[in-house]
């Protein structure tokens, strides 16, 4: 009885974080396009609800009662399971995230490691949707997003060895708490902004929408997909997004802790401060998306490659020997 | 213990079951997809047993970067339509003995590693390293590989080093004739390079080299 009643308890625990995060994709999704428009003084959607904040729940409803179209040529397994596991995967990395000292799902020990392998997984929907469409457009566009997302995941694994070397543990509450005195972003600061773009190269941002490059590929790897299926590929893509701006806020931004510990900032409740700091990278993210043109693939792989993963490889030997220079290695 | 052990056989049967269906299902994209999943059932056992770190290292490495490649190269080749014709061709037959050879060395060892169980407190004996129960695995595995075997890990580091840059020549080809974007040449570029002017005669044209 007792092992039951945990279960529901863990059951009720997971939906308290599943819903708000599901809800905040919906919210997330009219910030980025009210951003989009007011940088290109558009009004954006401003009709349904209060600032037009109830347009994505109108979409979400005009996708439910869409007809859900598979191709007759196509794998229907994989056609149907491609969206589920983006979702999915999406959703099972917020598991990890501390909200609060306390107010975390599963307070794990290789929390960092546990949210880049559920990150590295995330191409697996993009490659199956790619493939099981059988058609040229999806698959190309499927095909790029793989190798777009495996290189740049690189440059995030390296990346995160630099937050780690300061840390000295792949716990995410101790990565925040080791952040009590100076945020991640001041000393590493050439890590951050190379962990930011890399973020937009890993959740197929602009400019790196390459994959889903409307003016070449119609819609890559979503080309096949037609209302609900085509939907949960965009909430997963939406909540990966979110997921990213967790990450950075975590490891660069001292996740839940606030900026000073002062009077009127330490009375707000930790998961404010996190949620306001995931807001805050959101903004950047679609700030980006109307301002920058979209990069070309050679190019990409180029930053990639040449550039991203040569640089962060040195800050790794800066860090390391700098900590240990002036002896301030943690576990010392 | 009892909610231990169904997840256990749950996550072995899952194991079992996509290993068999590797080798036994037609299509070859899909018996990757079913190594992706076995590779997922074994690194949630390795997380039950406690070995957290080797699971999640199993996940980013096969999962998220070999299985990936696996799938691209069969994706591409489609080498779906060609297996059948590759089975019933003459030539096949000649690979029979190559074959039966691996599989015989993997049958011993699997014998070997089945009977290496009745072994394990003896195993457990001749550890040369105590083992610390108090730290994480991750810490005591980074605290013995870069102290007491620090040679051997630089080695296998060489080893996968020179694999890649192998892998790197074999497949290195310079082309002639690719126009390559090049920065700096972009960049450093100014008025003098780019444009000349010519005083052209009337009724002569100009020759310009290009």
């Amino acid at each position: 009885m007792a092992e039951l009643f945990i279960f529901f308890e863990q059951i009720y625990r997971i939906l308290f974080l599943l819903i708000p995060v599901l809800v905040s994709v919906a919210m997330i999704v009219w910030l980025d396009r009210r951003v989009w428009a007011f940088v290109q003084k558009r009004r954006g959607p401003n009709v349904v609800g209060p600032f037009g904040l109830f347009q994505t729940l109108a979409d979400a409803l005009k996708y439910i009662f869409k007809e859900i179209i598979i191709p007759a040529s196509s794998n229907k397994i994989i056609f149907i399971l491609a969206p589920i596991v983006t979702m999915t995967l999406a959703l099972i990395a917020w598991a990890v995230i501390p909200f609060s000292e306390t107010f975390v799902l599963a307070d794990i020990n290789v929390g960092i490691l546990y949210l880049f392998a559920v990150s590295s997984l995330g191409v697996y929907g993009i490659i199956m949707g790619g493939w099981a469409s059988n058609s040229k457009y999806p698959f190309l566009g499927a095909i790029r997003s793989a190798a777009q997302m495996v290189s740049y995941e690189v440059s995030i694994g390296v990346i995160i060895i630099n937050v780690l070397l300061c840390v000295g543990s792949l716990n995410l509450s101790d990565i925040v708490l080791a952040q009590k005195d100076l945020w991640f972003v001041i000393p590493l600061f050439p890590m951050f902004i190379i962990f930011f773009i890399s973020a937009l190269a890993e959740t197929n941002r602009p400019p790196f929408d390459l994959p889903e490059a409307e003016a070449e590929l119609v819609a890559g790897y979503q080309t096949e997909y037609s209302g609900m299926m085509y939907a949960m590929f965009w909430l997963g893509e939406y909540a990966n997004i979110l997921l990213m701006c967790a990450m950075g806020s975590i490891l660069f931004l001292g996740g839940w802790l606030s900026p000073i510990d002062l009077f009127p900032f330490n009375v707000i409740p930790a998961p404010i401060w996190l949620i306001l700091k995931i807001l805050f990278l959101f903004i950047l993210f679609a700030l980006i998306k109307a301002i920058v043109p979209r990069y070309r693939y050679d190019q990409l792989m180029k930053l990639g490659w040449k550039i991203f993963l040569p640089f962060s490889l040195i800050y790794v030997v800066l860090t390391a020997s700098f900590l240990m220079y002036f002896d301030l290695l943690p576990g010392n | 213990m009892i909610a231990h052990a169904i997840v256990f056989y749950i996550f072995s049967l899952i194991a079992i079951i996509s290993a068999i269906m590797v080798t036994v299902s037609k299509n070859t994209v899909n018996s990757v997809f079913f190594l992706i999943l076995d590779f997922i059932s074994i690194s949630c056992l390795f997380i039950m047993i406690g070995a957290e770190f080797l699971g999640m290292i199993m996940l980013i490495v096969y999962v998220g970067a070999v299985a990936v490649l696996f799938l691209f190269v069969v994706m591409m080749l489609n080498v779906a339509q060609q297996k059948n014709e590759w089975f019933n061709s003459s030539g096949s037959s000649s690979h029979i003995p190559v074959g039966l050879l691996v599989s015989i060395i993997i049958f011993f060892e699997l014998i070997i590693v089945i009977g290496g169980w009745k072994y394990k407190p003896e195993l457990l004996d001749s550890i040369a390293i105590e083992i610390n129960t108090d730290l994480t695995n991750t810490q005591s595995l980074g605290s013995v590989i870069y102290t007491d075997y620090i040679h051997l890990f630089q080695l296998s580091g060489m080893v996968l080093l020179v694999a890649m840059i192998g892998a790197i020549v074999l497949t290195f080809r310079q082309r002639s004739g690719v126009k390559r974007q090049s920065y700096f040449k972009q960049i450093s570029r100014d008025r003098k390079d780019g444009i000349e002017l010519v005083d052209v005669e009337n009724n002569k044209g100009v020759k310009i080299d290009a």
